[in-house]
């Protein structure tokens, strides 16, 4: 048998080239129905069908001709890690993923089923040897944001290296200086991996870098305020999870492009769907590629997505971090000032993100809120109670839907959601 | 005009035709092939729009040139069609149960529906009432006359099921067993009505609600009076035709 130049590579880096070909065959059709059938996209789109289209093969590559030369890769699953230490000392952060059903049965043969999809999905990757951005990376950094995850980064740490971040549960002052000190922990564990120090020249580089793109984002969002919106929900997050692990310069570049486009489009009044379409924020637990499920649900029902508020949505751009600080040390300090303004339900209390979720939905004039909720992750699940009081203040209709990233419920869902949007 | 509403659940298929009031209903089973059961159904029956609603609709209503609507709407427009007062809708259908709380104008304010577990649903009871070697008829009359219950331990269809077998090995009671059963069904729903807070007049819509048993239990936990429209399984179908009537037309 002849291998391709993908699977030469996949093989090196010990994948199961069958089951792995398998994924790889299911994704395709997944992606050209969820994507490639929506019509008047951007052209900037084109940009992602090609990522996707490849979505182990050239990045992966790019990151291996790193590596080749003595450079790191650094894995990650969580907003909370500060990405700008690894591009400051050279080395390459990338957001793992964890978005499918296929690596739950393989994860299931040791973990617990009644564990959330996120965390079966990242650890079946893992086990079964199905990711090469796993393979690929020389340290994966976890965090204790919830309880199951810090018990499987146990687990995943049988297998390759994994550095485990504390985040506190109040931002107390305590809380505050566990952080501070957590981040230069983390930093010099990245000084130690990659061999090369952290100072105020390459940590502000990668400050304005990171902020670049965040920037980015946030003009994105903005521009989802416009009726007709401009670009589709599924579009938006699709290009957040894209993001989160590739080159940050190139997304910054690309993420420009798309957003000139759709402020040409909002100029000219023109969308992806008709005006006065059903304007619909998500608000929830993070949507790792390539879950598409409840976005696609939605916006095939005839509604539009304007927003996430979540990881993979605004938690991932909102903050900035201060520019121009001229020393170290208060760099560092506004650096973990700013991650532990993630509205993460890990928090308690976590008023913020209830004054966030109706922010957003202000700004982008959405018609109703969906709180998406990966079934078993019990912060989010029990924070949405205080989400369904504020929302009812407001005066803010919302649909919560638990699910998983099966495709069982999906009739169910489908009959929630309609009945939601006939209902706004 | 003359509308139709066909409703395709899950054990039942119904069509509803409307015109200012029901003119006519058919009620069948869903079976293997409902695609073909709904165009037998339908005949060559005059109608000017058609409105499909049900876990199926979607499969069906482009092949028949009808529009969808959710059941939850459908519930609503027909209840409020039938009781112009009415303020709470809970439907305990073949898979789905739902409650839903209307608005001043009859709309859905609020709505929750079981997740994709059976507990709380038909399917519970049809289940329960098969492992009891009972129909459902005769399940439902059976807990009426029960004179004490047992507690079930398991909300859960699959071990719920167990248990009843092992009851039943025990030499249990079937009548104490059945009300049980009922009882943990009401349980889930009510669970479901609290959180939506139903209040006002409130109609128990849809197939379960042909089961006496489960509307005096609910009234006894939600310590309510429920009213029970004369024919409670088609109300969804009729809905369905209410909003074809409404305005609601292929391609809406
Ligand atoms: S939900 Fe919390 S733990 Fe999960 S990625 Fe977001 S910040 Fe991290
Ligand atoms: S979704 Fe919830 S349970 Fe799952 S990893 Fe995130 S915080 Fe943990």
């Amino acid at each position: 048998m002849t291998l391709t130049a993908n699977e030469q590579m996949w093989s090196e880096l010990g994948i199961d080239l069958e089951s792995h070909g398998q994924l790889m065959n299911a994704l395709g059709p997944i992606y050209g129905e969820i994507y490639l059938s929506q019509k008047n996209r951007p052209q900037g789109m084109g940009f992602y069908d090609f990522v996707v289209g490849d979505i182990h093969g050239i990045r992966v590559k790019e990151l291996r001709e790193h590596a080749k030369d003595g450079g790191k890769v650094v894995a990650t699953y969580c907003v909370f890690v500060p990405e700008e230490f690894c591009w400051a000392a050279g080395a390459i952060p990338v957001s793992l993923c964890a978005g499918t059903q296929f690596s739950v049965p393989v994860a299931e043969e040791v973990l617990p089923r009644n564990t959330c999809a996120l965390i079966k999905s990242s650890y079946g990757f893992k086990l079964g040897r199905l990711c090469p951005y796993v393979q690929v990376s020389h340290l994966i950094v976890g965090e204790t944001t919830c309880d199951g995850k810090k018990k499987m980064f146990e687990l995943l740490a049988e297998q390759q290296p994994v550095y485990v971040m504390e985040v506190p549960n109040k931002r107390s002052t305590a809380g505050r200086a566990l952080w501070q000190q957590e981040v230069r922990d983390f930093k010099a564990k990245i000084e130690e991996l990659t061999g090369n120090e952290i100072t105020v020249e390459n940590l502000g580089e990668a400050i304005k870098k990171v902020n670049a793109r965040r920037r980015e984002f946030r003009r994105l969002s903005a521009l989802r305020a416009a009726d007709p919106a401009p670009i589709s929900g599924k579009d938006a997050l699709l290009a957040t999870q894209v993001s989160m692990y590739d080159d940050v310069e190139r997304q910054t570049q690309m993420i420009t492009a798309l957003n000139d486009e759709l402020e040409e489009r909002v100029k000219k009044g023109e969308g992806v769907a008709p005006k006065g379409a059903k304007r619909i924020l998500i608000s929830g637990s993070p949507m790792a590629i390539p879950n598409w499920k409840l976005h696609h649900i939605v916006e095939s029902s005839g509604a539009i997505i304007v927003g996430e508020e979540s990881c993979t949505g605004s938690r991932f751009y909102n903050e900035l971090i201060p520019e121009g600080i001229g020393n170290l040390e208060d760099m560092l300090t506004a650096l973990a000032d700013r991650y532990l303004k993630t509205n993460c339900a890990c928090f308690t209390p976590n008023t913020e993100r209830l004054d966030d979720i109706i922010k957003m939905a202000r700004d982008l004039k959405a018609d109703g809120i969906i709180h998406y909720n990966l079934q078993f992750c019990h912060t989010y699940a029990n924070e949405a109670v205080q989400v369904d009081r504020a929302l009812a203040e407001a005066g803010i209709p919302l649909l919560r839907v638990e699910t998983d990233y099966s495709d069982e419920d999906a009739g169910q869902l489908k009959t929630r959601i309609d009945a939601f949007l006939e209902m706004l | 005009m003359i509308t139709a509403g066909l409703d395709l659940g899950s054990r039942t298929i119904k069509l509803v035709l409307f015109d200012s009031g029901v003119r006519s209903s058919e009620v069948i089973d869903s079976g293997l092939k409902p695609l073909d059961r709904c165009r037998r159904l339908l005949g060559d029956k005059q109608y000017d729009k058609l409105v499909v609603t049900g876990y199926g609709r979607d499969l069906v209503a482009p092949e028949l040139s009808g529009a969808t609507i959710s059941e939850i709407s459908a519930q609503a427009a027909a209840v409020r069609f039938l009781y112009p007062d009415a303020a709470s809708v809970i439907d305990i259908g073949g898979q789905d149960s739902k409650v839903i709380r209307l608005n001043e104008k009859g709309g859905v304010l609020k709505f929750e529906m079981n997740d994709r577990c059976a507990a709380g649903t038909g399917k519970f009871l049809e289940i329960m009432a098969r492992a009891l070697e009972l129909t459902i008829d005769e399940f439902a009359r059976t807990s009426l006359e029960a004179k004490r219950s047992v507690t079930l331990n398991s909300l859960c269809t699959v071990f719920a099921e167990s248990e009843v077998v092992s009851l039943i090995n025990k030499g249990e009671d079937a009548h104490a067993i059945a009300l049980g059963l009922h009882q943990s069904v009401v349980t889930r729903v009510s669970g479901m009505a609290r959180r939506v807070g139903v209040t006002g007049q409130v109609i128990f819509a849809g197939g379960g609600a042909k089961n006496a048993c489960l509307v005096r239990l609910l009234e006894d936990k939600l310590n309510l009076k429920i009213t029970v429209p004369d024919d409670p399984q088609i109300t969804a179908a009729l809905g369905a035709a209410i909003i074809a009537a409404n305005g609601k037309n292929q391609g809406e």
